[in-house]
Parts: structure tokens; C-alpha cells; sequence
């Protein structure tokens, strides 16, 4: 552990009071994960968006239907959007493959192991209030994982696989797209409950927004590494070098 | 039975149809199946050539809606000739014959035309307590329904009570009503849902299996795919007013005077398989839609439960009363936004509150070095610089 003083920095208005501490980063999220992550976020951002006017409709427009498109154009970037999306979330499963090891944390919940879910409970108490000092993580810690496994994860699987459905009635039977999410219809066969449960979930990713955003600004702040820089550089600093 | 030799046209000439007519009714059937009139010779050389092909028509837990539908088909013609067809045999509400000796003819088919018949199911067996709840016959309609299916070679479910419940299987189903496809699982049940079916539709499928002796394509859930592979809003005619965002938003308003889409109205039209929007009702004269009311979804599963009909949005009651998807989600968010803002609150003063903390113990901790300095004076009398 080396403790340098403010000397060390050499600058003007350093006092004998400012010592610092040699920080360290860490390389966590590659490149092609970060532009993913803010592809995602703009196209959730645009999804919900779309997605609540399809399911409330804006106010009448006045004059000849063949003057606007309105409805049409609301549901062509939805749908646009949700390409963007899928076709995103299946190269962000490749990375899992090939990336590093943390970027595959998104898609593992280690269920049967006791001590990841002592970490869960944990930082519960650290949210909870309960403890002065929260502990270091290079990756996520094991209460984000829970949540970003069982609610960002299942939940693009979800959205895309009930999304692709809905669209493929509209690109029919023999499409490509009812071929591959046609048995959504198995399970739901009147498609009217397709469209609540697709419209429930984009309430859960509103949610999990909040959530989400709310929590990574914090932790930035709060916590004892940083958070929202990384997703932009890759780099996890630390804010001490202290052990756990 | 001397029916089982008979070709259709026999029975159909000894109904006291003419020729002429019977070619005409080969001309409108194949249209209206989408075959073209090319396909009309095929369908006379079918229909001279082939023994009669009986149908059973059975009614079980309905109103029989299905069946009025039925014989109020476009054409009188198109309803003779079916029912010329199928009439002779067995249907509870049409048949001439009564009592036990209509219950014979079921037993007499059922030997003399082993896996031949057609079983045409007009609504559906509820199963609780044993069946009780509909005893045509004095028997439960499901012993009915299992022991003719047993025999039968195709199964039609007509209409959304056959199909897939309708009305009497709306929660809470007190009856356990229960689609013919439950019930029925060894043979092919061809589903005809609508309540009712269109007429031109029943007929159209019924013509199809007697004339082609064979099944129509089906969609996934059992429906021929002629009839019931499009949307009602895939060929609505207000659908460029749905595109361009034009909605009647209030009965009687302008937009409902100009023929504005339906959607905000609770139109179910985007999520109900059936041939309105093309075939039409009542000769073609008009739908539901055209008449400037939406699509309530009668041909899909459990419609009844999918409501209100005139909220777009579906009520999700009873986990929340008279709630959508968005008023349960609205209503979380708004939870989860209120649950971000406090705790954000109690970390800004829980940090102060560490950061005081911190700040008075080593404060305190200074003093008290400070107290002990000044008690005990350093034996070499210099400062001490750091700390
Ligand atoms: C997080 C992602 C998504 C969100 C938040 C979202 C949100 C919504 C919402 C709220 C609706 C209205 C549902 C209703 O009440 O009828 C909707 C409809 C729809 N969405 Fe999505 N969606 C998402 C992803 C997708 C994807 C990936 C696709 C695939 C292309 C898709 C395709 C559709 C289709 C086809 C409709 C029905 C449009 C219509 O009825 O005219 N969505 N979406
Ligand atoms: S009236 Fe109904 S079926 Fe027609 S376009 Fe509007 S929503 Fe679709
Ligand atoms: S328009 Fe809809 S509710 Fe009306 S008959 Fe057709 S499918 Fe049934």
C-alpha cells in the first residue's frame, strides 16, 4: 500500500494535508458492450416511448386520412426500434461468448450457491442502511446481477419474443417471423392478452429503469468505485485500496 | 339407410333441385371458397360422382345462434343445397324426426357410415359434476359427444362455444364448459369460431370437406386458414384512418360521423381472426365495423374476458379494479419513483450524519492526544511535524 503525500503531486496550491492514494482500474467492459449498453438504452427509451402512444393513442388528427400517418409512423419506428433492439440483444449474447468474463455476468444467476446469496443479502443491508462502509466490486454486485438477471434479462427475452410475435400477425402466417414466435399464440391464443402482457412489461423496464439509473448514480457516488464513467470508458477506478 | 349409395346430386335432385341450380351452386361455392370459377366442373363431377358424405349435427351447452346463423346463408341456394346435404341425418333443431327415433338415427349412422361421418359440434359439454348440466336426450352431452366422435372422421367445432368456450366458460365457467378440442383429442377438430360463424364461412368449410373429402389447411389452433388467417383490422376498410392516427374518440362525435377507426372505442379488431371485414354479414350488406360499432372479438378464445368492449386497453381484474396495464403500471412506478426519491433523502442525511460522526470522533481523538501531549511533555522538547 503506498501512501504518497500531497508533495508528490507537485501542484501549486498543494497543502502537507492533501495526501492521496494511488488509485487503480480495471478493464471491465470491452468496447462493443459499452456501445450496446447505450444502443439499448436509446431504443428502451424510444420503445416505451412508441410503445405507450400505440396503446393510447395521441389526440385525432384533423383532415384527409391520406394527409397523415401518424399511427403509421409511431408503429414504424416502434418496430424499428425493436429490430434494433433484437438484432443488439443477439449480438450482445455473442459477446457473451467471446468477451470477458464479466461480460457474462448478465446472463448468470449463480442460484445455488449460498455464498453469492449471503452477497445478496448483504447488500441489501448496505441498502438498508445498515452498514457504513459498502464493500468493492469489479463487476456487479451480487444484488444488481439478481436484478438485472431476472428483470433486464428475462425481460428483453420476453419483450423481444412477444414483440416479434404481435408482428408477425401482422406480416402473416407464412412470415418468417410467425414461424419462429408463432407458438407465443400456443400459450396465449387470443393475441389480445399477447398485447397486455407485452404492454405490463414495458411498465417492468420503466420500473427497472428507475431503479436502474437510480442505483448507478448513487453508487457512483456513494460507493468505493466508479460507476457511470465505466460504461463510458470501460475503466473500473477505485476510489481506495483498502481491503475489503 | 339407402343413403349410403346415393351421390349428393341424387339426394340433392330427389330435394327437388333443378340442374341448372345445382351448377350454379358449384360456381358459388368455388369462389367463395378462392378456388375461381375454373374449379366450379370439379366440384359438380365431385358432388355427381361421390356417395353422400352424412353430417351429424349435434348441440350441446349453446344458443344456437350457430345454427341461425346457418340457415340464413347468402344464397338461399347455398342453404338448400347444404342442407340437402346434411339435413337427412341428424340435427336436433331441424330435423323432422323426434323423440327416441331421432336418438336411433344417431346409433344408425353411426354403424352403417363407421369413420365416414362428419360430426358438426354446436356448443360445447360442460363437464362438472359429471355432465349435468346439459342432458339432451336425458344423457350428458359430453357421453353424447366422446361416443359419436368415437367413429366420426373429422370433427367441427362451429362457433366460439364449440371452439373455444365462449359465454359459458367466461369466468367464473360455473359449469366447466369445456371447447369440443378438450374433449375430443384422437380426432381432427376443425374449429369454425364466431359467435356466430358467418354464414358463407360454415357453408364454405361444410362444401370444402364434402366435396374434397379432405380437411381445408388449418392455422395452429385448428382454424381453415381460408377464412380465418387474416385480422379483421388486416382488411379493415377504416384502416387508413387508423394509420393516419384519425379515432373516433366519443360516440356521436365528428370522427364517428366520418368513419374514423374504431380503436379507441375498444375495437378488437387487431386481435380477432375472422372473415368480417371481407365476406361481410347478411349477404355481404354490412359488419359490425361498418355499422360504427367496434369489433368485440367474438371468434378469439375467452373474448368475454378480454374486455371492457369499449376500452382498448384489457381490465385486469381482479388484480386491480377496473384497472389496465397501465394503471398497475403507472401505479408501481410511481411507487418505485417515490421509494428512489426517500431513500436518496435518508443516504444524503445517513452521509452527513457518518461524516459528523467521523468528523466529532476525530476530533474527540485529537483532544484527547492533544489533553495527553499537554499532561505529559516531550522529553526532547522539539515538535513533532507529521502526523
Ligand atoms: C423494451 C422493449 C419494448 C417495449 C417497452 C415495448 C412497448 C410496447 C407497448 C407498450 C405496446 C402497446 C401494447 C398494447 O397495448 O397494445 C407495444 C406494441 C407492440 N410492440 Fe412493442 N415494445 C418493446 C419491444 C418490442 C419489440 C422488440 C418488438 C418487435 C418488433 C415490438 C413490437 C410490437 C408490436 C408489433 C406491437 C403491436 C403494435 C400494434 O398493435 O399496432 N415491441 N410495444
Ligand atoms: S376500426 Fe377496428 S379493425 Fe378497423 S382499423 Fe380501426 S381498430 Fe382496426
Ligand atoms: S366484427 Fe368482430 S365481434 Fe363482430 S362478428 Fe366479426 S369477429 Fe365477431
Amino acid at each position: 500500500m503506498t501512501i504518497h503525500t500531497g508533495r508528490d503531486i507537485h501542484a501549486a496550491d498543494v497543502t502537507p494535508e492533501d495526501a492521496s492514494i494511488e488509485r487503480t482500474s480495471i478493464y471491465v467492459y470491452e468496447a462493443p458492450l459499452r456501445v450496446w449498453h447505450w444502443v439499448t438504452a436509446v431504443t428502451i427509451t424510444v420503445l416505451v416511448v412508441t410503445g405507450f402512444f400505440i396503446g393510447t393513442p395521441l389526440p385525432s388528427v384533423p383532415g384527409e386520412a391520406s394527409d397523415s400517418a401518424l399511427m403509421g409512423t409511431i408503429r414504424f419506428i416502434h418496430f424499428t426500434a425493436g429490430y434494433v433492439l433484437a438484432i443488439a440483444w443477439l449480438l450482445r449474447i455473442y459477446w457473451a461468448v467471446v468477451g470477458n468474463h464479466h461480460s457474462r455476468q448478465l446472463f448468470k444467476l449463480p442460484f445455488w450457491r449460498r455464498d453469492y446469496w449471503g452477497g445478496v443479502l448483504w447488500e441489501a443491508s448496505w441498502y438498508a442502511f445498515m452498514r457504513t462502509e459498502p464493500k468493492k466490486y469489479v463487476g456487479h454486485n451480487p444484488l444488481a446481477q439478481f436484478v438485472m438477471f431476472t428483470v433486464f434479462t428475462l425481460g428483453m427475452f420476453f419483450m423481444i419474443i412477444t414483440g416479434f410475435a404481435l408482428y408477425a400477425e401482422g406480416t402473416g402466417l407464412d412470415s418468417w417471423q410467425y414461424w419462429l414466435f408463432g407458438w407465443v399464440f400456443d400459450i396465449f391464443p387470443n393475441s389480445q392478452s399477447v398485447h397486455t402482457w407485452h404492454h405490463l412489461g414495458m411498465w417492468a423496464f420503466v420500473i427497472y429503469t428507475i431503479l436502474h439509473v437510480y442505483a448507478a448514480v448513487r453508487e457512483d457516488i456513494m460507493s468505493r468505485q466508479s460507476m457511470i464513467s465505466t460504461m463510458i470508458s470501460g475503466e473500473r477506478m477505485f476510489k481506495d485500496n483498502r481491503d475489503d | 339407410m339407402s343413403s349410403r349409395t346415393e351421390t349428393f346430386y341424387e339426394v340433392m335432385r330427389r330435394q327437388g333441385l333443378s340442374r341448372r341450380s345445382f351448377l350454379k351452386f358449384c360456381g358459388l361455392t368455388s369462389v367463395a371458397l378462392g378456388l375461381g370459377p375454373a374449379w366450379a366442373p370439379r366440384i359438380a363431377e365431385a358432388l355427381e360422382t361421390k356417395p353422400r358424405i352424412p353430417v351429424i349435427w349435434l348441440h350441446g351447452l349453446e344458443c344456437t345462434c350457430c345454427t341461425e346463423s346457418f340457415i340464413r346463408s347468402a344464397h338461399p341456394l347455398v342453404k338448400d343445397v347444404v342442407l340437402s346435404m346434411i339435413s337427412l341425418d341428424y340435427d336436433d333443431t331441424i330435423m323432422a324426426a323426434a323423440g327416441h327415433q331421432a336418438e336411433a338415427i344417431l346409433e344408425e349412422v353411426r354403424e352403417t357410415h363407421k369413420g365416414e361421418y362428419i360430426l358438426a359440434v354446436e356448443g360445447n359439454p360442460p363437464l362438472k359434476d359429471g355432465g349435468v348440466y346439459c342432458l339432451p336426450g336425458g344423457r350428458p352431452f359430453v357421453d353424447k359427444l366422446t361416443e359419436m366422435a368415437a367413429d366420426a372422421r373429422a370433427v367441427i367445432a362451429w362457433g366460439s362455444c364449440a371452439s373455444w368456450g365462449c359465454v359459458q366458460a367466461a369466468k367464473p365457467n360455473p359449469t366447466q364448459a369445456t371447447p369440443v378440442h378438450q374433449v375430443v383429442t384422437d380426432k381432427p377438430v376443425i374449429k369454425v369460431p364466431g359467435c356466430p360463424p358467418i354464414a358463407e364461412v360454415m357453408t364454405g368449410v361444410l362444401t370444402y370437406m364434402l366435396t374434397f373429402e379432405r380437411l381445408p389447411q388449418l392455422d395452429r389452433h385448428g382454424r381453415p386458414k381460408m377464412f380465418y388467417a387474416q385480422r379483421i383490422h388486416d382488411k379493415c376498410y377504416r384502416r387508413p384512418h387508423f394509420d393516419a392516427g384519425q379515432y373516433v374518440e366519443s360516440w356521436d362525435d365528428e370522427g364517428a360521423r366520418k368513419g374514423y377507426c374504431l380503436y379507441k372505442m375498444g375495437c378488437k379488431g387487431p386481435t380477432t381472426y375472422n372473415a368480417c371485414s371481407t365476406v361481410g354479414w347478411n349477404e355481404g350488406v354490412s359488419f359490425p365495423i361498418q355499422s360504427g360499432h367496434g369489433c368485440i372479438g367474438c371468434s378469439e378464445d375467452a373474448f368475454w374476458d378480454k374486455g371492457p368492449f369499449y376500452e382498448r386497453l384489457t381490465s385486469l381484474e381482479p388484480l386491480a379494479a377496473e384497472g389496465t396495464a397501465d394503471t398497475v403500471g403507472a401505479t408501481l412506478a410511481a411507487l418505485a419513483g417515490g421509494a428512489v426519491a426517500a431513500h436518496a433523502g435518508v443516504s444524503i442525511v445517513k452521509t452527513a450524519a457518518d461524516k459528523r460522526d467521523r468528523r466529532n470522533a476525530r476530533a474527540a481523538a485529537q483532544a484527547e492526544a492533544d489533553r495527553a501531549a499537554r499532561a505529559r511533555p516531550p522529553a526532547d522538547g522539539s515538535d513533532r511535524t507529521d502526523t
